[in-house]
């Protein structure tokens, strides 16, 4: 299963509607999940949902073999904990997708996971889709050794002093 | 995303101490950790395990979150963006409301209008107040962050190259 997020904030129906063409040429026995929040684009080659209770989320997270999201924070900081394989497709601010261009400098921070893929363009979030969806391209998105990425001690120690 | 869970602690330690301690003294610190929903509350329940001494209680702005935190006390308040004036005056009722029934000792805050609201209505209650900026800004701070700096006791940054001595500290991230 693959599962495709836009997270809890704003919509991103041109990632949705990428996605959703890219399945039309490529017609796939494999389930398709997409999150598409307040988005008003409806994919019509994947099932789709506006929003997941926590619960849900996380089980289909936990259930996806790899996870397609915007660069949010939340889903990529899920993805490392899980180790999950995840696609990141940033917001860009002059498509008015943004208020300032974070994401890109989100994925920048990220990017040297290995279980995180990152297209820029919706050409090479196409051409990802063509590694996602090949049956013999999955070892591309293996995650056998992601780095931990456990929050700072320093940093839990200094909230745990600042609070006490 | 599973931090330890709280243990409530079985002794009564006000009553212990308040032989000792004025009776409105309370024991126990207590803390309001607040934030919006997405990817402030992901980075906000990182910060989990600072809050295994201390009575938390949870604020965001999606009420299905309550299942991630069993265990806390857990409120919410309405959303409200910058250009949403009325619903950003109800938004700091409801934060004064919190502040009034819980007392909290601190506030600590992910952003970002309920973070930056409970700050500013906490330095009122005389609240010690923490703002740690989201990793998502990688090249500057916020601008609730930069808002935050001016008013939190204590301004963090999840970048190094971010931090100003005195303005903005740096502790680590919470990836």
């Amino acid at each position: 299963m693959i599962f495709i997020t836009v997270g809890d904030m704003d919509p991103f129906d041109r990632m949705i509607k990428t996605i959703d063409l890219w399945l039309a040429e490529h017609p796939t026995s494999e389930k398709v999940i997409a999150q598409i929040g307040a988005g008003i684009y409806q994919p019509k080659h994947c099932d789709f949902v506006p929003f997941l209770t926590p619960n849900e989320f996380q089980k289909t997270f936990e259930q996806a073999r790899v996870v397609i999201s915007h660069a949010g924070t939340g889903t990529i900081i899920t993805a490392l904990v899980m180790s999950k394989p995840i696609v990141v497709f940033p917001k860009r601010a002059s498509l008015g997708e943004q208020r300032n261009d974070h994401q890109l400098a989100v994925v920048r921070h990220f990017q040297r996971s290995k279980s995180i893929v990152f297209a820029e363009t919706e050409v090479e979030l196409s051409r990802v889709l063509d590694r996602v969806f090949n049956p013999d391209g999955n070892e591309n998105f293996a995650v056998n050794d992601v780095a931990s990425w456990p929050v700072d001690e320093s940093l839990i120690q200094f909230v745990e002093g600042f609070v006490s | 995303m599973t931090g330890p869970l709280d243990k409530p602690n079985e002794t009564r330690m006000s009553q212990i101490q308040s032989s000792h301690n004025p009776p409105k003294q309370r024991s126990r610190r207590k803390v309001l950790a607040i934030s919006s929903r997405g990817g402030h509350w992901v980075q906000l329940l990182r910060l989990r395990p600072a809050f295994g001494k201390v009575d938390v209680t949870f604020v965001t702005t999606k009420a299905e979150y309550k299942s991630m935190v069993e265990g806390a006390r857990f409120r919410v308040v309405c959303e409200a963006t910058r250009k949403q004036k009325l619903r950003m005056i109800w938004l700091l009722g409801q934060i004064f409301w919190i502040l009034l029934a819980e007392r909290p000792t601190a506030i600590v805050t992910t952003g970002a209008a309920p973070g930056y609201l409970a700050i500013r209505l906490g330095k009122l209650f005389g609240v010690k107040t923490l703002w740690l900026d989201s990793i998502g800004n990688a090249e500057e701070l916020s601008l609730s962050g930069r808002l935050a700096a001016k008013h939190a006791d204590c301004t963090l940054t999840q970048w190094s190259h971010l931090a100003s001595p005195g303005v903005v500290d740096f502790r680590g991230a919470v990836v």
